[in-house]
Parts: C-alpha cells; sequence; structure tokens
C-alpha cells in the first residue's frame, strides 16, 4: 500500500524534471562533426575530384547501393564517368568512408533526406560533388602517390625516394 | 400519470412477450431486462421510489448480468431440434392447469373485491428502512441468514485444493 | 425554460469536459513521463481536440460481418446513456441540477450498473474471442466493485440522513465527509477506477493480452463513444467523489458556487490521469482477491463504525 502511494508520488515529481522530448524541426539537435550522414564526394585543394574511380567504396559497400564507371580524361587521369548512389538503400555503415583511398567519399552531419518520390533518393554525381575539401583540408592523394599526375613529379614527395632506375644495378 | 402508466405497462407487456419468443438467447434476455426496466418505472410513478431504485439495481443490474454471463460463457446457439423433441404437447398439461387455476382466482378477486383508488403516496427510503428494521425484522433476518448459508456454500464449492506441488513432481507420479 | 436551460448546460459542460479530457489526459501523462504530449495543433496543441473529433467522426465505421449487428450497434449507446442520466442528478451549484431526486445515489447506483450491459454485450455482439473475454472479465470486475462502490457510500448516506446528493452537500456546511468517511473516499476512489475500469484496472482492455478487449471490432464513431464514455466516466466519478465527500459546490465565496465544483472534479480527474500514469495493472485474480479479501471487510467495518459512532452521538 506505501509503495503504491510511492510510486504515485515519484510520478508525480516527474512534472517537475527535464522534459525529454527534442523539439525537433524547431530546435535542431546537435550532431557531433563525426555522425554518419548523407555521403558526399569532396575536391582536392587544387579544386579537382579527388575520387579515382577505385571501386572500393562499391565493394565494401554491404548493401550494395554504390553504383560507379571508371573512365581516365585526357592526361590520363582516373575519375568517376557517373557515381550513383541509392540512397533508399544506404545504411550510412560509413565502410565506404574507411575504404577510399583518396579521403574523396565522406559521411557528413546530415541526415535530412526526406522525398516524397523514392527515385529521388538516388543521387547522381552532380549531387554528392561539392565544391570543398570535407573533412581533411590540404589532402591531396597525389601529393603521397607515386605517379605524376601533375601535382608533383615522380619521386619528389616528402618521404619519397627517387624512382629506381631499372636499367642501373647501382643505387 | 396515467398516460406514463399505460405505455410503461405495454412495454412491459410486449417485451416479456419477446422474451418468451425469441430465439436468440441473449436478445431474449435483453427484452427480459427492458420488461424489468418498464415494471421499475411502473413502481416509481406509484410512489415507491426506493423500490424502483432497486428493481434496477438489483434485477436489471446484477441478477440479468450473472445470466447474460452464463449465457456467453454457454455459448448457446439456435438449438431448435433439441427443443422440439422435448417440448412435446403432453409437457403442456400440467402447467396449463396450474395456470388457469392462478387465472380463476385472479379473476375471482378482481370481482368480488372492491379495490379502493390507490392513493399515490410517496414511500421514500426512510420508511422503507424503518418498516425493515421494526415491522419486517424476522423476514429481514431470515433472508440474511439465508444469503449467509448462500455466500458460505458458495465460499466452500469455490474453493479449490492445491492438487499440483510442482508440474515436474507431477508428471513424474504419472510416468 | 430555465429546466431546459439546465439541461443544456449540463449536457454542453459533461460533453466538452469529456472531449477536452482527450487532449488533458495526453497532455498530463506527458507531463509525468518527461515529455511534451500533443502541441502541434494550434496554440498547445489545443485543436487537437478538434482534429481527433474529425478524424473520429469521418472514420469508416464498420460492422463486422459476423457480429449480431442490432446488439453491437446498441452497446455503445448504453454506456452513453447511463452516464449522461447519471448526471442528471449532480449538483453542479445550490440550484444548477436537472433532478433533485430522494434517491439520487441510488439513481447513480441503477445507472452504473446497467452501464456493464454497454460492455458486456458490445464484447459478445462482437463474436471475438478477445473481445468475450474482455467482456467476461468486465461483467465479472463490474459486479464486484459495484459491492463496494455502494457499500462505501452507506456512511455518507448515514451521516447526511439522505441520498439526494443535494442535501449531502449541505449536509457537509459543517465539515467535509472525508474526515469522517476516509475509508469510504478510498474505497469508492478504487471502485470508481475499476468501475469506469481505466488504468491500472483495465483488465477487460488489457492491451497487452486482449488486443483492445471488448472494444477490438469497433470502429468509428462507435469506438468514439466507448472512448468519449470512458472519460465521461472519469468526469462523473471524479464528480461525484467531489459532491459526495469534499463538499461539492460549498467553498469560500469569493468565486462562484459552480467553479469550486468544477475545481475539486478537475482535482480528481487529474489525480485519475497519474494513478493511470504511475501504477501498473494487476492481474485479474488479484484484483479480485483485493476486492473481496480487503475491501469488503473494511467498508463493513466502515459501516459499522460510522453505525455506532452515530447511534452514540445521538443519544447523547
Amino acid at each position: 500500500m506505501l509503495s503504491i502511494l510511492r510510486s504515485i508520488w515519484y510520478t508525480f515529481l516527474h512534472a517537475f524534471h527535464k522534459r525529454e522530448t527534442q523539439g525537433y524541426p524547431e530546435k535542431l539537435p546537435y550532431l557531433p562533426p563525426r555522425y554518419r550522414g548523407r555521403i558526399i564526394l569532396s575536391r582536392d585543394s587544387d579544386g579537382n575530384e579527388r575520387c579515382v574511380a577505385c571501386n572500393l567504396c562499391a565493394a565494401v559497400c554491404p548493401v550494395d547501393c554504390i553504383a560507379l564507371q571508371a573512365a581516365n580524361d585526357e592526361n590520363g587521369r582516373r575519375y568517376p564517368e557517373f557515381f550513383r548512389i541509392n540512397f533508399s538503400r544506404c545504411i550510412y555503415c560509413g565502410f565506404c568512408e574507411e575504404a577510399c583511398p583518396t579521403y574523396a567519399i565522406q559521411l557528413i552531419p546530415d541526415f535530412e533526406m526526406g522525398e516524397y518520390d523514392r527515385q529521388n533518393m538516388v543521387y547522381e554525381k552532380e549531387h554528392l560533388l561539392i565544391s570543398g575539401e570535407g573533412k581533411y583540408h590540404g589532402y591531396n592523394f597525389y601529393n603521397v602517390a607515386g605517379v605524376d599526375m601533375g601535382v608533383k613529379g615522380t619521386g619528389k614527395g616528402e618521404n619519397e625516394e627517387a624512382p629506381v632506375d631499372l636499367k642501373n644495378l647501382i643505387h | 400519470m396515467n398516460t406514463i402508466f399505460y405505455i410503461a405497462g405495454g412495454v412491459a407487456i410486449i417485451s416479456s412477450l419477446l422474451a418468451i419468443t425469441n430465439r436468440n438467447a441473449i436478445h431474449a434476455l435483453l427484452y427480459l431486462i427492458l420488461s424489468l426496466l418498464s415494471i421499475s418505472v411502473i413502481f416509481y410513478i406509484l410512489g415507491a421510489p426506493f423500490s424502483a431504485a432497486l428493481e434496477v439495481i438489483v434485477y436489471a443490474g446484477a441478477i440479468m448480468v450473472l445470466f447474460i454471463f452464463v449465457v456467453m460463457m454457454l455459448n448457446i446457439g439456435l438449438e431448435e431440434e433439441q427443443e422440439n423433441k422435448w417440448l412435446t404437447p403432453r409437457m403442456w398439461i400440467v402447467p396449463s392447469i396450474l395456470a388457469l387455476a392462478l387465472l380463476i382466482i385472479f379473476i375471482y378477486v378482481l370481482k368480488e373485491f372492491q379495490f379502493e383508488k390507490t392513493t399515490a403516496d410517496i414511500i421514500g427510503p426512510k420508511q422503507v428502512g424503518i418498516k425493515m428494521f421494526t415491522k419486517y425484522l424476522l423476514a429481514v433476518e431470515i433472508s440474511a441468514i439465508l444469503l449467509l448459508a448462500g455466500i458460505i456454500g458458495g465460499y466452500h464449492l469455490g474453493k479449490q485444493k492445491k492438487k499440483v506441488l510442482h508440474r515436474f513432481i507431477d508428471n513424474i507420479r504419472k510416468i | 425554460m430555465k429546466f431546459v436551460f439546465i439541461i443544456a448546460g449540463v449536457l454542453i459542460s459533461v460533453l466538452t469536459i469529456a472531449a477536452g479530457l482527450i487532449y488533458v489526459e495526453r497532455r498530463l501523462l506527458a507531463l509525468f513521463q518527461d515529455r511534451l504530449g500533443p502541441n502541434r495543433v494550434g496554440p498547445f496543441g489545443l485543436l487537437q481536440v478538434i482534429a481527433d473529433m474529425i478524424k473520429i467522426f469521418f472514420k469508416e465505421d464498420w460492422i463486422p460481418p459476423f457480429a449480431d449487428k442490432a446488439v453491437f450497434v446498441m452497446a455503445p449507446g448504453i454506456l452513453i446513456a447511463t452516464i449522461l442520466l447519471t448526471f442528471a442528478v449532480i449538483p453542479f451549484a445550490d440550484n444548477f441540477i436537472v433532478l433533485d431526486s430522494n434517491i439520487g445515489l441510488l439513481f447513480f447506483l441503477g445507472n452504473s450498473s446497467l452501464g456493464v450491459y454497454s460492455i458486456v454485450l458490445g464484447g459478445w455482439a462482437s463474436n471475438n474471442k478477445y473481445s468475450l473475454l474482455g467482456s467476461i472479465r468486465a461483467s465479472a470486475q463490474m459486479l464486484t466493485y459495484e459491492v463496494f462502490m455502494g457499500l462505501s457510500l452507506v456512511g455518507v448516506i448515514m451521516m447526511a440522513d439522505s441520498f439526494s446528493l443535494r442535501d449531502i452537500v449541505e449536509a457537509q456546511r459543517g465539515g467535509w465527509f472525508v474526515i469522517p468517511q476516509f475509508v469510504g473516499f478510498v474505497i469508492f476512489f478504487i471502485a470508481g477506477i475499476a468501475e469506469t475500469h481505466r488504468t491500472p484496472f483495465d483488465i477487460p482492455e488489457a492491451d497487452g493480452e486482449l488486443v483492445a478487449g471488448y472494444h477490438s471490432e469497433y470502429s468509428g464513431m462507435k469506438f468514439g463513444m466507448f472512448f468519449v464514455g470512458e472519460y465521461m466516466g472519469v468526469t462523473l466519478i471524479s464528480a461525484l467523489i467531489a459532491t459526495l465527500f469534499f463538499g461539492g459546490w460549498l467553498g469560500p465565496s469569493f468565486l462562484p458556487p459552480a467553479f469550486w465544483f468544477f475545481l475539486k472534479t478537475a482535482f480528481f480527474i487529474c489525480m485519475f490521469i497519474l494513478i493511470r500514469a504511475s501504477l501498473p495493472r494487476p492481474r485479474y485474480d488479484q484484483l479480485m482477491e483485493l476486492g473481496w479479501k480487503v475491501l469488503l471487510p473494511l467498508v463493513l467495518l466502515n459501516i459499522l463504525i460510522t453505525g455506532g459512532v452515530l447511534i452514540y452521538t445521538h443519544s447523547l
């Protein structure tokens, strides 16, 4: 009997507690910087696409929502001819971001992606590509990569030795 | 007042007839409830509000609920064959004779005794209570003892001995 | 003319309160559960009531083909009718009462015992096993608690010397009956919760076990009548508690008497909602055990003691 009265009293005291409800559309919730939301494709500091169309993201994607086609531009640089993410399948696991060797694909703190038409959930490259560098500023894949793509010469990198002359036995 | 009486009386008679003739048990009980309610209206206009209220609370409210409760549990359908088997013409003889005797007495009483017009003295709950605990004390006590016996009997019938010690032990014994 | 005015006043206020309770209950439950409750429609979500009403009126009113149609349609009407009839004997203020009957309390008890039919028949007519189970539970529960409800009022009747609710309020000018009749008040409150089958005693509905109990098959406005009927029942029991134990319309004269009555009623409605927010549902046999083994002896003892004290004080 007493415990019943006590539980009624404690329930009453809850009237003066802090509300747990988030007033979402009016008050936007705080999202941490590493929140895994909408997927974007970033550019490097020179304004070129970071993506080299290596297909690792599409391979690692557990729900197969990423589709892309590799192509080479006139300098021989690889880039995705199309890059398509079906967000109605995406589970926002972030594996693609982990797999990406060039930090091109990134998940950003934005989840407001509701659509009335399901077809609008399929994002093409022009929807995905942003003009900035995303989370990793100043990073350019070709600064650390071995190939010369007009960013730096072969063997000119910071922790990079000069290329081995295959026709010479003496180093 | 008279029109209300005739309306209530008519409703009571019609619903009683429907209660007898209806084949669906629950519908019949509903008509019976309606009949009890209209009788309580008659009680009220005759100046007995207390018995009118008791009619509703006890008969319509409690006893008939139990009736419906039982009918619901038994799941009585439309079993006409059994009824036809039981209700042979011979079954009607004794009840008809008894009813006829009652009818004769009723007609005789109506003819021989001249009733004065009922004076509508309103008998409130207080008068009923005082009468019950002075003049009719014996009847109240007897019915109280009867009800007590009913309660004890119900308790005895409803009491269950613990038959199963534990479901495993019980199963072992069966094996 | 005055009579019509009073009836209209009672009807409008009761229906408004019952409809408003749909909103108030959700808001209060949210308050006790650290939430906000409905706050989208209109200022503070106040228009939620209207939105709910529009929704419930325009829903498809479907009668199952396997149901007993006449009884199915009748059942929700019985509930509303019995509860609305009972409001006729409740004094909202000194002369604001539809029917000042000398059997007012018995009228309430009779109507509440007829209210059982609504649930029993509703469940039976649905022809659905869960509904039937709900209505079987309801009939047992409500018959049981009607006994204590009636008996818990005997103390009040003895002290006021009348069945008329107006006389009972007048008899409380010296002091509220809740003080000498505290046991009666507690038992009436518990029986009232069971009678309106509100949580924690919502065993006939028990949505965890019986889908929605007796109104599983109901939809549209027929369900709405059960829904609003429950809130009207809550209002009724609260109004009766205020009248019988807390002095009805009596109160300091700087506010009108009807206001005091509404204030007390509103307080007990909030208590109903608070109890709903805090207590879990007991098992069916536990409910019956509480009734017959605890409340019945207590209420009989209450009657005995009240009678003894009254005889003693009268003989002095």
